[in-house]
C-alpha cells in the first residue's frame, strides 16, 4: 500500500474545500451550470438520468480495509446502500445529492481517497494490473510508477483542459491485465539489455466511436525520463488535438490523422527540448516513493498445506479453487478473485454490507489489502493458502464465491439505460439474462475462457469492441437493438472484434449468444481451443451463417 | 472587465486596438497578432510600449524574435475549456525566457487562477467582478504542488527530499 503523507493529505483537503466553495457558488447561482459542469466533472460528479453520480478513484486499483469501509459508509450514508465498481478502477455512487457531495468527499479524504480527475478533459486515474506487486514474473511493481504519474498528473497546470479525457495504463507483466493497448498512453514496464528499468510507450489506443489499438511510439524510455516523455506527448496533444468536434478530439484521432511517424517526430522534437528538466526522476526520488509502499510481512509457509488438501475433497471448493485462485509471487500465498458477477446480478455492484465484510476478510486474511480490476471484480491479493478453505466459506455466505472468473458469466457491462443519460439501450439486464442462461457452472467451464462485454452506446464504456463477444446497444425505430461483434481481445494481443451482421432486438440477444456459443462448441478444434482462437482460425462467417440462418 | 495584477485590480495602461483603428504614436497599445506581424518594426519603434494578442492556435516561432521588445503578450482562452494557452504560456516563460507581462484574456474565471499562475501568467483580464475581488484569496487556496513549472514553487517530491535531508543532518 502507498501511504499518504501530510503533503498528499493537504492537497486532497484543499481540493475538498475548494469544491465545497464551488458547490456553494453553484447553489447560490453565482456559477452557471455550464461553468460548474467542468468543475464538478473534475471532481468526479456526473449528472445522470435520475441523480448526480459520484465517481471515486481507486488509484492503481489498491484499497486498504479502512478505505473500503469508508466506501461502505458513503454508500450507506449518502447513497442507497451500494456502489458500482467500474472498468477503470473507480467506484461509482449513483444516487448522491449535490448538497451532500462535499461532505461525502470530506469523509473519503479522511482515508486518503478522492475523486479528483475521475472525469473531465484531464489525465484520468492512472490504472494498472490489479495483481501488481503480487503477480509471479512481473518486472517490478508498476504501482511505484503509477503513483509517480498520479502525482505528476494531479492538478497539472498545463494539462487540465486538454481537448478530451486522457487515460494512462501501465503493465509490468507479459500477460497484460491492464488493457494498455486501448489507452491514450500505454506503458509496458521492462528492463533493457543493460538492465535499466524503463518503458515501451504506446500511444493512441482507445475505444468509443472509432476504436484504435495503441501504436508503439518509442520502444524504450528510461524510467528517469518517463515524466518528461509523457509531458511531451501531452504538450503536442494539447496544442494540436482537435477541439472542433468532440468525437475527433481524443489523441487516437490526432495520431491517426498525422500518422504515427509524424506524431512521434513532433513528440521527439519537443522531448529533446525539455528532457533535461526538473521532470527528470533521479534515483533517490523514485526510491523515496518506493519506500512509501508498504509490503506485507510474508511468512515462510507451505505451498501445499494440509488444510488445502483436506478441503479439496469438496467439489464445490475445488471448483472455486481452480477458477478464482491464482498463483502468487510468494510460496504458500495465493491471489483470490472475488466475483462481483453473481448469477442474475448486475455486474460490478457491491452492497455496503458486502464491502464491510470484505474489508474484515482483508484484515483477517490479506494483510488488510483489497484490489480492484478492470473486469469489475475485486481481489484479495495476499491470502495464505492454508486459509483458503475458511475464506471460501465466508465468501460463499456473502455471495462472493461464484466460480465464474474469466468465464462466460463474468460479464463486463456499463450502466446503460438503467442509469446513463447517453444510453441507447439497456446493458445490465442483458448481462443478467445471459448469466441466467449460462448459470450451469459445468457448462460454463466446458466453454472455457470467454469474455462478454456490453455497452449501452457507442462510447464503449463496457469495452464491447475488445470483448471476445461484444454487445453494443443501438437505437432503431425507437427500440433497443444490439450489434454483436466477435473475436475482440483486450490483452497483449489486443484486436477489435468483427461485426457479424445486422443488429438484433433486445429479446433476441441471449438467443443469439447461445447460438454463437453452440457453433463454437461444434467448431472448435480441441476442447482447449478458446472461443477467440476459433474465431481467429475460421473468421466470422460460420458464426454469422448460424445466427442469421433462422433470423 | 477588471484587470488583475499582483493580486490587485488595476487600470489597464494599454489601449486595445481593433484591426482598423489607427496605432497611436504616444500611447501604449495592444494589437492583434496579424497586424503586429504585418510591420513589427514600425509598431515597436514608436517609443511606447507594445503588447500583442496572440491566438492560441498560432505557432509561437513567429513571435519569439520580438519577445525582448514587447511589454505584454496576451494569450487567449476562447472558453475556459480550451487549454492551449497554458502550453503557450509555459513555453514563453520556460523555453523562450519571456520576462514581460503575460496576460490571460478571454473566459478567465476564478477556478482557473491557480493553474494560470503556475503556467506563468501574471496579469488577468477577469470576466466577473466577484472573481477579480476573490483573486488574492483564491490563489492562496493551494499549498501543495506536484509538478515543476517555471513559477519556481517547490514540488511535493522535492519537499519530501528536503524534509528527509533535514532529518538526516544533525
Ligand atoms: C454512467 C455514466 C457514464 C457516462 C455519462 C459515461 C460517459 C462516457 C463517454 C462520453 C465516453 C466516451 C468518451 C470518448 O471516447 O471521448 C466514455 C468512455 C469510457 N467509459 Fe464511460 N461513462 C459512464 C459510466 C462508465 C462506467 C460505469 C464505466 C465502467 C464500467 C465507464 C468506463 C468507460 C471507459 C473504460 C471508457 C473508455 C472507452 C475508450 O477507451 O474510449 N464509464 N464514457
Ligand atoms: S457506454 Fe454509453 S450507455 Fe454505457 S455508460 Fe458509457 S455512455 Fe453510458
Amino acid at each position: 500500500m502507498y501511504a499518504y503523507d501530510e503533503i498528499d493529505r493537504t492537497l486532497v483537503n484543499e481540493r475538498v474545500s475548494e469544491f465545497r466553495d464551488q458547490v456553494k457558488r453553484r447553489l447560490s447561482g453565482e456559477l452557471t451550470e455550464d461553468e460548474f459542469k467542468m468543475l464538478r466533472l473534475m471532481n468526479g460528479v456526473y449528472l445522470q438520468l435520475h441523480a448526480y453520480m459520484l465517481r471515486v478513484a481507486i488509484p492503481y486499483g489498491t484499497l486498504s480495509a479502512p478505505q473500503l469501509r469508508k466506501m461502505a459508509h458513503v454508500a450507506r450514508r449518502y447513497d442507497r446502500g451500494y456502489g458500482h465498481f467500474t472498468t477503470r478502477q473507480n467506484i461509482q455512487f449513483n444516487w448522491i445529492k449535490l448538497a451532500d457531495l462535499p461532505d461525502a468527499l470530506e469523509d473519503l479524504a479522511s482515508v486518503g481517497i478522492h475523486a479528483m480527475q475521475t472525469s473531465g478533459n484531464c489525465v484520468r486515474n492512472v490504472t494498472t494490473d490489479q495483481w501488481a506487486g503480487v503477480a509471479p514474473g512481473e518486472v517490478e511493481d508498476p504501482r511505484i510508477w503509477a503513483e509517480l504519474l498520479r502525482q505528476y498528473s494531479t492538478m497539472h497546470p498545463e494539462f487540465t483542459y486538454l481537448p478530451r479525457k486522457f487515460k494512462i495504463a501501465i503493465t509490468a507483466s507479459d500477460h497484460d491485465r491492464a488493457a494498455i493497448k486501448v489507452h491514450d498512453i500505454g506503458l509496458r514496464l521492462l528492463k533493457n539489455a543493460s538492465g535499466e528499468t524503463g518503458f515501451e510507450v504506446l500511444v493512441g489506443g482507445g475505444l468509443g466511436r472509432t476504436p484504435f489499438i495503441g501504436k508503439v511510439i518509442k520502444p524504450f524510455v528510461a524510467g528517469r525520463d518517463i515524466l518528461s516523455y509523457v509531458e511531451s506527448i501531452l504538450r503536442v496533444y494539447n496544442q494540436y488535438g482537435r477541439r472542433d468536434n468532440i468525437y475527433k478530439a481524443r489523441i487516437k484521432i490526432l495520431v491517426h490523422e498525422l500518422g504515427i511517424e509524424k506524431f512521434s517526430a513532433e513528440v521527439e522534437e519537443e522531448w529533446q527540448a525539455m528532457r533535461d528538466s526538473a521532470l527528470q526522476l533521479d534515483d533517490e526520488i523514485v526510491a523515496d516513493i518506493r519506500s512509501r509502499f508498504q509490503y506485507p510481512g510474508y511468512q515462510t509457509l507451505s505451498d501445499t498445506p494440509d488444510e488445502l488438501t483436506a478441503a479439496s475433497a469438496d467439489p464445490q471448493f475445488e471448483r472455486w479453487l481452480n477458477n478464482s485462485v491464482a498463483k502468487h509471487q510468494k510460496p504458500g500465498y495465493a491471489i483470490v478473485t472475488l466475483s462481483l458477477k453473481p448469477i442474475g446480478g448486475p455486474p460490478g455492484d457491491a452492497t455496503a454490507d458486502q464491502m464491510d465484510a470484505i474489508a474484515d476478510l482483508a484484515d483477517k486474511y490479506s494483510f488488510g489489502e483489497i484490489r480492484v480490476g478492470h473486469e469489475q471484480n475485486l481481489a484479495l491479493p495476499n491470502v495464505a493458502k492454508r486459509d483458503l478453505p475458511a475464506l471460501w466459506q465466508r465468501l460463499d455466505e456473502l455471495g462472493l464465491a461464484t466460480p465464474n472468473v474469466n468465464l462466460i458469466t463474468d460479464i463486463i457491462a456499463c450502466p446503460g439505460l438503467d442509469y446513463c443519460s447517453l444510453a441507447n439501450a439497456r446493458a445490465i439486464p442483458i448481462a443478467q439474462e445471459l448469466t441466467r442462461r449460462f448459470a450451469n457452472h459445468e457448462l460454463a467451464e466446458m466453454i472455457g475462457r470467454l469474455h462478454i462485454n456490453i455497452s449501452g452506446c457507442i462510447n464503449a464504456c463496457g469495452h464491447h469492441h475488445v470483448g471476445h463477444i461484444g454487445i453494443l446497444g443501438v437505437e432503431k425505430n425507437n427500440a433497443e437493438f444490439y450489434q454483436i461483434t466477435i473475436g475482440g481481445r483486450a490483452d497483449e494481443g489486443a484486436v477489435v472484434g468483427t461485426l457479424i451482421g445486422p443488429a438484433v432486438p433486445y429479446d433476441d440477444v441471449a438467443n443469439v449468444i447461445e447460438d454463437i456459443v453452440e457453433s463454437y462448441l461444434a467448431l472448435r478444434a480441441r476442447p482447449d481451443e478458446l472461443f477467440y482462437q476459433t474465431v481467429e482460425r475460421l473468421g466470422v462467417e460460420p458464426f454469422k451463417e448460424r445466427v442469421y440462418a433462422t433470423r | 472587465m477588471p484587470l488583475v495584477k499582483k493580486g490587485e485590480i488595476v487600470a489597464d495602461a494599454y489601449l486595445h486596438l481593433g484591426d482598423e483603428a489607427e496605432i497611436p504614436e504616444n500611447d501604449s497599445a495592444l494589437v492583434l497578432a496579424a497586424r503586429f506581424l504585418a510591420d513589427p518594426e514600425a509598431i515597436l519603434n514608436r517609443g511606447h510600449s507594445t503588447g500583442v494578442i496572440w491566438p492560441n492556435n498560432r505557432d509561437l516561432d513567429e513571435l519569439v524574435p520580438y519577445l525582448g521588445k514587447l511589454g505584454v503578450v496576451a494569450l487567449v482562452f476562447p472558453t475556459f475549456r480550451d487549454g492551449r494557452a497554458y502550453s503557450q504560456a509555459r513555453l514563453l516563460r520556460e523555453r523562450y525566457g519571456y520576462k514581460g507581462e503575460l496576460r490571460a484574456t478571454g473566459q478567465v474565471l476564478r477556478d482557473q487562477f491557480v493553474l494560470m499562475v503556475r503556467a506563468g501568467f501574471d496579469a488577468f483580464d477577469v470576466r466577473k467582478d466577484a472573481d477579480a475581488d476573490a483573486f488574492a484569496a483564491t490563489v492562496k487556496r493551494y499549498s501543495v504542488f506536484y509538478q515543476p513549472t517555471g513559477d519556481g514553487r517547490v514540488t511535493a517530491l522535492h519537499r519530501r527530499m528536503q524534509a528527509r535531508l533535514a532529518a538526516n543532518t544533525p
